[in-house]
C-alpha cells in the first residue's frame, strides 16, 4: 500500500506519480489522505491500480480514467468519473451533479444519491445509484445503462438516446421523447448483473425501464413542441 | 409591359419593396411550403463592417519601409507559452480553424493537415473526434474540447500538441451544431457513438461545467491528465468580447480564439448565423483591450477568426492586435470547395458556385463536406493539400508585403497605428482613425 498526502505533497505530484504506473506494475494498491474536496484528483489514470480516497473529494475526481478503481470514502464533488472509458469509480457517500457526464464505459458506484444531470450525455458508462438522482439526468444520454433503486427527479432521460435507465422508486417526470418500456427477459439479465456489479439489495423485478420513443431522431416540424 | 393604362394614364415604375426583399420573399415561401427553419452552413452572408472598410498608411516621411525580397519579416508565432511546458511554434501566423470530420470527410480532413503542415501551421479537430489519418498528416494538430464530447479519449487528448476548449462558435453564440442524418455513415456514428441515420445534435453548452469558475477547474482538469505539456486555448463567440475575454484568461487560459459571425458553421439555422453574434471587426479592439487590462497582452495569444481571405485581412486582424488568425472558409474553397467547374451540379441542387451552403446534406459536388464514397472520390487529398500549403504561403506573402511597406520587420509589429478606416462604423469598431481626420467615433477625450 502506497500512501499519499495529498495537503502535503499536492496534486501535481499525486497525479503525475499515478500517471506513472504502467500496465504490469506492482504498485497497485494507493491510499490518498487529505483530499480535503481538492479537484481533479485521480484523474486521467491508465493503469489497473486501486486508489482509495481516504475523504471526499471536489470537482472531477476520476475524470477520464482507465483501468484503475478509484474508490472514493466519502462524498465527490461535480462531475465525478467524466468521460470515464474503462474502470471503477465508488463513491461511498454521495455525488454532486454531472455524475459519470459522457462516459464512454466503465462502471460508477454512487452508494449515496446523487445530484442533477447524472449521466448527462453518457456514451456508454454504467451508473449504479444506491439512493435517489435529481433532475435533468441521463440528458441526451447516448448508451450505457443508469439503475436507481430510490428515485429519479425532473425530466429523466429528456432527448436520450439508445441508453437504459431502470429506477426502483418513482419518476417525478420523464424528459422529452423518453418513455417507460417493457422490462423485458433479456433487460431483467442486464440489470441483475448491474445489481449484482453495484452491489446492491434490491431484486430485478422492482425496477421499470426507460429509454428512448425514438420520435425525435429525425427532426420532424410537428414535434416542434418537444424541443 | 405596356407603360399606360387602357385610358392612357402612366403606370408607376413597378417597385420593389426594400424590406420584402425577393431574398425575404423567398424565405417566407419556403417557410410557408416547408414549416421548418432553414438550415446551412457558412457564417453570416450579410455585409457587415469588416477588413475591406480599412486601409494601411504604408511608409512615408516619418515612416520607413523596409525592401520587399531583401529585409526581413519575420511572421513566426509562439501560442501557450504562459502555462504549458510545450507551447505551439508557427512558421506562419495563420492557422486552420476547427472543422469536424463528419462535417467535412476524411481525404478532406487529411488535406487539412497536410496543407497547414506543408506551410508550417496547425490544424484543429472539430466536433466528432480526432482521426488517424487527420493525426498522421498533421504536424501540429489542436484537439477541441466541444460540448457533446463526440469522440472525446484521453488517449487522443494526449496525441494532441494543444487543446481548444470550446465555449462559442460566431456563426452561432450560444447554439449548438448539428449533423444531419445523410451525413451519419457508419464511421461517423461509431465514432460519435450514435445510431446511424439520425439528425445529430451537439450540445450549446458543456455538460460538467458552467461559468467562469467550473471553466478554472475543467483547465485544471485537462492540465492535470496532459501533465501541463499542452497550451490551452478557449474559443468563444464574438459576442460579448471583452468579457469573454478576461473571464476565459482569468480562468487560466493560455490562448484565446475569438470568432466574429462571419467564421463558418457545418449547420445551423440561417436566422442564428444572421441575427446573433458581432462582426469579427467589431470583437477585436475590445478583446485586446481585455488583455492589455490583465496585462496579459501578448503573453495570452489572440487568434482571430471570421471572414479572413486575403494576407490584408491577415495583416490587419495583427495589427489591431492579434497574435494570429484562424481560417476555415478561406480554407475550404482553397481545397476546391463552390469551384465554378462544378457549376452545372450546382445548378442542379438550386444554387450557384459561391453560394452552395447547404453543406449539411452531404451532396457536396466538390466532394468535400459529404460522406458520400462516390462524391468523396472527387476529392485528392495530396492536390487538396498541395493547394492549401498554395494558398497559406500567399495569405503569408501578401501580408508580409503590407508589413514591410509599414516598416515593420516581423508580423506582431503591425499596429492600429497603421490603419485607417474608409466609414464611421469601421473607425468605431477598430478604433483608427476615419480616413483623412485624427478621429473616429468614441474617441475619448472628443466629442462628436
Amino acid at each position: 500500500m502506497q500512501t499519499f498526502d495529498l495537503e502535503a505533497q499536492g496534486l501535481r505530484a499525486l497525479n503525475s506519480t499515478l500517471h506513472a504506473q504502467a500496465e504490469n506494475t506492482n504498485q497497485t494498491q494507493w491510499e490518498i489522505i487529505n483530499p480535503k474536496g481538492s479537484h481533479a484528483i485521480a484523474v486521467g489514470l491508465d493503469a489497473p491500480i486501486e486508489v482509495n480516497v481516504k475523504g471526499s473529494t471536489g470537482y472531477y475526481c476520476a475524470g477520464m480514467n482507465k483501468q484503475a478503481t478509484v474508490h472514493v470514502h466519502g462524498s465527490a464533488g461535480p462531475g465525478t468519473a467524466e468521460n470515464m472509458m474503462s474502470g471503477t469509480v465508488i463513491v461511498e457517500g454521495d455525488a454532486s451533479q454531472y455524475a459519470g457526464a459522457t462516459g464512454h464505459g466503465g462502471t460508477l458506484i454512487i452508494k449515496g444519491n446523487a445530484s442533477s444531470r447524472c449521466g448527462i450525455s453518457m456514451k456508454g458508462i454504467d451508473i449504479i445509484v444506491h439512493g435517489n438522482i435529481g433532475h435533468m439526468s441521463a440528458f441526451m444520454a447516448q448508451s450505457g445503462n443508469i439503475v436507481v433503486c430510490g428515485d429519479a427527479g425532473d425530466a429523466l432521460g429528456d432527448s436520450c438516446y439508445e441508453a437504459r435507465f431502470f429506477v426502483r422508486g418513482s419518476v417525478k417526470s420523464l424528459g422529452a421523447d423518453c418513455i417507460e418500456k417493457e422490462m423485458r427477459p433479456e433487460h431483467i439479465a442486464i440489470l441483475e448483473e448491474l445489481l449484482e456489479r453495484g452491489g446492491c439489495d434490491a431484486k430485478a423485478s422492482e425496477f421499470k425501464r426507460y429509454g428512448s420513443a425514438r420520435n425525435l431522431y429525425n427532426f420532424d416540424v410537428d414535434n416542434a413542441a418537444a424541443y | 409591359m405596356k407603360d399606360h393604362d387602357a385610358r392612357g394614364i402612366p403606370h408607376t415604375t413597378p417597385r420593389q419593396s426594400a424590406t420584402f426583399t425577393q431574398d425575404a420573399n423567398s424565405d417566407i415561401r419556403r417557410a410557408a411550403a416547408t414549416g421548418i427553419y432553414d438550415i446551412r452552413g457558412g457564417g453570416a452572408k450579410r455585409k457587415v463592417p469588416h477588413f475591406d472598410d480599412l486601409l494601411f498608411l504604408g511608409a512615408s516621411i516619418s515612416r520607413y519601409p523596409l525592401e520587399g525580397y531583401r529585409e526581413k519579416c519575420g511572421t513566426d508565432v509562439t501560442l501557450g507559452g504562459r502555462h504549458a511546458t510545450n507551447p505551439i511554434k508557427l512558421d506562419i501566423p495563420i492557422t486552420i480553424a476547427g472543422m469536424s470530420f463528419g462535417a467535412l470527410s476524411g481525404p478532406a480532413k487529411e488535406a487539412l493537415g497536410r496543407g497547414a503542415s506543408a506551410a508550417g501551421t496547425s490544424t484543429t479537430t472539430g466536433d466528432g473526434g480526432m482521426t488517424p489519418e487527420e493525426r498522421g498528416h498533421s504536424s501540429k494538430l489542436v484537439y477541441q474540447y466541444l460540448p457533446s464530447r463526440y469522440g472525446m479519449n484521453p488517449d487522443d487528448l494526449r496525441k494532441a500538441d494543444a487543446i481548444e476548449i470550446v465555449v462559442g462558435q460566431g456563426a452561432k453564440p450560444g447554439g449548438g451544431g448539428m449533423l444531419l442524418g445523410q451525413k451519419i455513415s457508419d464511421r461517423v456514428a461509431e465514432m460519435r457513438n450514435l445510431p446511424k441515420g439520425i439528425d445529430q445534435r451537439s450540445s450549446c453548452r458543456h455538460p460538467d461545467w458552467t461559468g467562469p469558475d467550473d471553466l478554472e477547474i475543467k483547465i485544471l482538469e485537462l492540465r492535470e491528465i496532459t501533465g501541463w505539456k499542452v497550451p490551452i486555448y478557449v474559443k468563444v463567440a464574438g459576442a460579448r468580447p471583452y468579457f469573454d475575454t478576461t473571464l476565459a484568461v482569468k480562468a487560466g487560459a493560455d490562448v484565446v480564439v475569438l470568432d466574429g459571425m462571419q467564421g463558418g458553421t457545418a449547420a445551423t439555422q440561417d436566422v442564428f448565423i444572421e441575427h446573433v453574434g458581432q462582426p469579427t471587426l467589431a470583437c477585436i479592439r475590445p478583446a485586446v483591450k481585455a488583455l492589455q487590462d490583465l496585462g496579459m497582452h501578448r503573453e495570452v495569444q489572440l487568434i482571430v477568426s471570421g471572414g479572413i481571405r486575403n494576407g490584408a485581412d491577415v495583416a490587419k486582424a495583427m495589427a489591431l492586435g492579434a497574435d494570429a488568425v484562424a481560417i476555415g472558409t478561406a480554407a475550404l474553397i482553397a481545397l476546391g470547395d463552390n469551384d465554378p467547374k462544378w457549376e452545372a451540379e450546382y445548378n442542379a441542387l438550386g444554387t450557384t458556385a459561391g453560394a452552395y451552403d447547404d453543406w449539411h446534406e452531404g451532396q457536396d459536388p466538390a466532394g468535400i463536406t459529404t460522406q458520400d464514397p462516390d462524391l468523396m472520390k472527387r476529392f485528392d487529398p495530396v492536390e487538396g493539400g498541395r493547394r492549401l500549403k498554395n494558398y497559406l504561403k500567399v495569405l503569408t506573402l501578401e501580408a508580409q508585403t503590407i508589413a514591410r511597406a509599414c516598416g515593420k520587420n516581423h508580423m506582431h509589429n503591425l499596429e492600429p497605428e497603421d490603419l485607417v478606416a474608409l466609414t464611421m462604423e469601421a473607425a468605431a469598431m477598430a478604433q483608427v482613425p476615419l480616413a483623412g481626420t485624427d478621429w473616429y467615433p468614441g474617441k475619448p477625450n472628443t466629442s462628436f
